[in-house]
C-alpha cells in the first residue's frame, strides 16, 4: 500500500484534505451570513456584494489567483498587514492554498445556502415570533433546521471544490511540494515528468473516488434530513 | 380585556378603528378587504400601525404616542393562523411545546394534558405535521397557541381553508376554547354561521371602520348592520334542549317559547345558540292555520329597514328574542308592516342548518 503512492504523493493527499477542510470551515459561517443577507435583507450595496461573491465563479481562476497575490501577498495591503502585526502569512504556504480554495468555492456555498433560505416560508418564522421566540431563537429553531439540506449541499460542494482547486492556487501560492502541492497540482507536475503518467493516473483515480464518496455522503445526509424535515 | 385603537393606511384601505374585546370570543366580522387581518396583525405586532394604542389588561403592547411598539415575541399573544403554520421539522408534541418553552417562568401555562384532551390530539403527538389532515393541523395550531401562556388569543379565519365537514369538526373545539379559557379571543371571520356560533361580542367592520360593536345577539339582530349584505343576515337565539322526541325532532326552549328543530346532537338541558337566517323566515299578519311549518313565533315589529333593491329587512321582537326576516318591500307595504305591528314569524324546522347550531355556556 505504501508503494502504491510515493511519500510525496501521500503528502499531496494529506495536504489536499487539510486545505479543503480549512477552506470549508471558514466558508461555512461566512457563507451562511452572506447567503442570509442576500436572501433576506435589502441594503445598499447588495447587488455589489452579490457580484463580488460570484466573481470567482465567472473570472478565469488565474485572475482570481493573481488578485489574491496582489492583496494577500507579502507586499500586498492585507498580506503585508497580517505579516507585520500577527506574523501570519498566506503567500507560498498551505494557508494560502486554503484561502484560494475557500475563495473559489465560496460562490457554491452561498448559492446552495441562499436557495434554501429563499425556500423557507417567512410565515413560519413569524409564527415562531408570535410564540415568543426572539430573532436569534427563530433562526436557531426554525430557519436553521429547515435550511440544513442546503447547508449540507453547500458544505460538500465547497469541500469537493477545495480538494480540486488548481488555477487560483498555482497562481497564488505556486507548486511547492509539502506546502502548496495539493492533488491536482501533483497530477499536473507528474504529467510533465517523463514516465509519470501511471502515477498521475493513480492520483486521478483517487481524487475521483474521494469526490464520489463526498457526493454519496451528501446525498445520504440530504435524504435523512429531508425525511426529518418534511417527513411523517 | 383587549383594547385596540388604531389607524393605518394600506393600499386602498384606510383603517380607523377602536374597540374592546372582553373575555370570550370577539369576532371581527366583515367582508374580505374590510381590514380584519390588518387589525389582527397590528395587534400581534407583525405590522406597525401609523398611530394607535393596543393594550391587554394593564400591559400596553403598542402606543405610537409614546413610540412604544413591542416586537411580536414580547407580546405573548397566541396567534392561530389561517394556514396553521405548524413547524414541519418538529413533531406535534414539539410544536405544542414550542411556545411553552419561551413563556416566562412566572406565567402559568395551560396544562398540556388538559389541552391535548380538549382538542382530541392525544394520538397525534408523535407524528409530524406533514402526516396530519387539515382538520388535525387546525387543532394542533389551536393547541400550540394556547400552550404559549398567551395574554390573549388571535385567530385569523382558522377555518377558512377547511371544507364544511372539517369546519363542523373544529367548531366544537373552538366553542370549548371560548367556554373554558379565561382570556380574550379575537377572532376574524366572514362566515355568518361561525359568528353566530362563536361570538360573545361582535365588532362589525366595513371598509376599515367599525359600524357596530356589542353583544352578539344585539349586533346580529340589528337590521341596520349587515356587513356581508342582507342576504347573509340572521339573528341568533339562545335556547336550551328540552327533549328529544321519537320522530327525530328536538324540542328547544327559547325564552319560554318552544322551538322545534331536526335532531340536535346535544344532551337535554344543554344551552345552545341557534342562528335563524333572515331569508328562512316567513312573516304573517294573523296566526297562520294549516301550515306545515312547526315554528310560529308571535311578536311585534321593532324596525323595518328598506334596502336599495326590492328587499327589506324586518326585525321582530318575539318571546324567543329578536328575529330577523328578509322580505320584499312590496310585501311589507301590502301587510302594512311598520314599527309596532303585530306579526307571526314562521320558521321551517328543517331550514335551520346543523352548522348554524352551536353550544353556549
Amino acid at each position: 500500500m505504501q508503494d502504491w503512492l510515493s511519500p510525496a504523493e501521500w503528502e499531496a493527499v494529506r495536504l489536499s484534505l487539510r486545505v479543503a477542510l480549512w477552506a470549508t470551515l471558514f466558508s461555512l459561517p461566512l457563507g451562511l451570513a452572506v447567503a442570509y443577507a442576500l436572501a433576506r435583507w435589502r441594503f445598499p450595496g447588495r447587488e455589489v456584494l452579490n457580484v463580488v461573491v460570484h466573481l470567482p465563479l465567472i473570472m478565469p481562476p488565474v485572475v482570481t489567483g493573481y488578485l489574491l497575490l496582489l492583496a494577500f501577498g507579502i507586499k500586498g495591503p492585507i498580506g503585508g498587514f497580517l505579516d507585520s502585526t500577527l506574523g501570519f502569512a498566506f503567500a507560498f504556504r498551505w494557508t494560502g492554498a486554503a484561502l484560494a480554495a475557500g475563495v473559489m468555492a465560496f460562490p457554491f456555498m452561498v448559492r446552495a445556502v441562499r436557495l434554501s433560505i429563499e425556500a423557507v416560508d417567512p410565515k413560519l418564522e413569524q409564527a415562531a415570533a408570535t410564540l415568543g421566540a426572539s430573532g436569534a431563537w427563530v433562526f436557531l429553531t426554525v430557519t436553521l433546521p429547515l435550511i440544513l439540506p442546503g447547508i449540507i449541499a453547500g458544505t460538500v460542494l465547497t469541500f469537493a471544490k477545495g480538494m480540486g482547486e488548481f488555477g487560483a492556487t498555482i497562481t497564488f501560492v505556486s507548486n511547492i511540494p509539502g506546502q502548496t502541492q495539493t492533488i491536482p497540482l501533483a497530477i499536473d507536475l507528474l504529467l510533465e515528468t517523463p514516465g509519470g503518467e501511471a502515477r498521475a493516473a493513480r492520483l486521478a483515480g483517487l481524487s475521483i473516488l474521494m469526490a464520489a464518496a463526498a457526493l454519496a455522503f451528501s446525498e445520504w445526509m440530504a435524504r435523512r434530513v429531508a425525511a426529518r424535515v418534511g417527513g411523517r | 380585556m383587549l383594547e385596540v385603537r388604531l389607524s393605518h393606511s394600506l393600499g386602498a384601505l384606510s383603517l380607523d378603528v377602536a374597540f374592546e374585546a372582553p373575555r370570550g370570543v370577539t369576532v371581527l366580522f366583515g367582508r374580505s378587504g374590510s381590514g380584519k387581518t390588518t387589525i389582527v396583525n397590528a395587534v400581534a405586532g407583525l405590522l406597525r400601525p401609523e398611530s394607535g394604542r393596543i393594550a391587554v389588561g394593564e400591559r400596553v403592547l403598542c402606543d405610537t404616542a409614546q413610540r412604544l411598539h413591542l416586537p411580536p415575541h414580547r407580546r405573548r399573544l397566541g396567534y392561530i393562523f389561517q394556514e396553521g403554520r405548524l413547524f414541519p421539522h418538529l413533531s406535534v408534541r414539539q410544536n405544542l411545546r414550542y411556545g411553552q418553552w419561551f413563556a416566562p417562568k412566572g406565567a402559568r401555562p395551560e396544562d398540556m394534558a388538559r389541552v391535548v384532551e380538549m382538542l382530541g390530539i392525544g394520538d397525534l403527538l408523535a407524528r409530524r405535521p406533514g402526516a396530519l389532515s387539515g382538520g388535525e393541523k387546525s387543532r394542533v395550531a389551536i393547541g400550540r397557541a394556547l400552550l404559549s401562556a398567551p395574554r390573549a388569543i388571535l385567530a385569523d379565519e382558522p377555518l377558512a381553508s377547511l371544507d364544511e365537514a372539517r369546519k363542523a369538526e373544529i367548531l366544537p373545539y373552538l366553542e370549548r376554547l371560548r367556554d373554558e379559557v379565561d382570556i380574550p379571543i379575537l377572532y376574524v371571520s366572514h362566515s355568518a354561521s361561525e359568528v353566530a356560533r362563536l361570538a360573545t361580542t361582535v365588532v362589525a367592520l366595513e371598509a376599515g371602520h367599525v359600524v357596530a360593536q356589542g353583544r352578539a345577539e344585539e349586533v346580529l339582530g340589528d337590521p341596520a348592520i349587515t356587513p356581508l349584505g342582507a342576504r347573509e343576515a340572521g339573528a341568533v337565539l339562545a335556547a336550551r334542549v328540552v327533549r328529544h322526541h321519537a320522530d327525530g325532532l328536538t324540542e328547544l326552549d327559547a325564552g319560554g317559547a318552544a322551538l322545534w328543530l331536526p335532531r340536535v346532537d346535544r344532551p337535554e338541558g344543554a344551552d345552545l345558540r341557534v342562528r335563524i337566517a333572515a331569508h328562512d323566515v316567513i312573516v304573517a299578519r294573523g296566526r297562520p292555520e294549516g301550515l306545515s311549518a312547526l315554528n310560529i313565533l308571535p311578536g311585534r315589529v321593532q324596525t323595518l329597514r328598506e334596502g336599495s333593491g326590492p328587499g327589506a329587512l324586518l326585525a321582530v321582537d318575539t318571546q324567543a328574542g329578536r328575529v330577523l326576516a328578509r322580505i320584499t318591500g312590496r310585501a311589507a307595504a301590502a301587510l302594512d308592516l311598520g314599527p309596532g305591528a303585530e306579526v307571526h314569524m314562521v320558521i321551517k324546522a328543517v331550514a335551520v342548518a346543523q352548522a348554524d347550531i352551536g353550544t353556549a355556556r
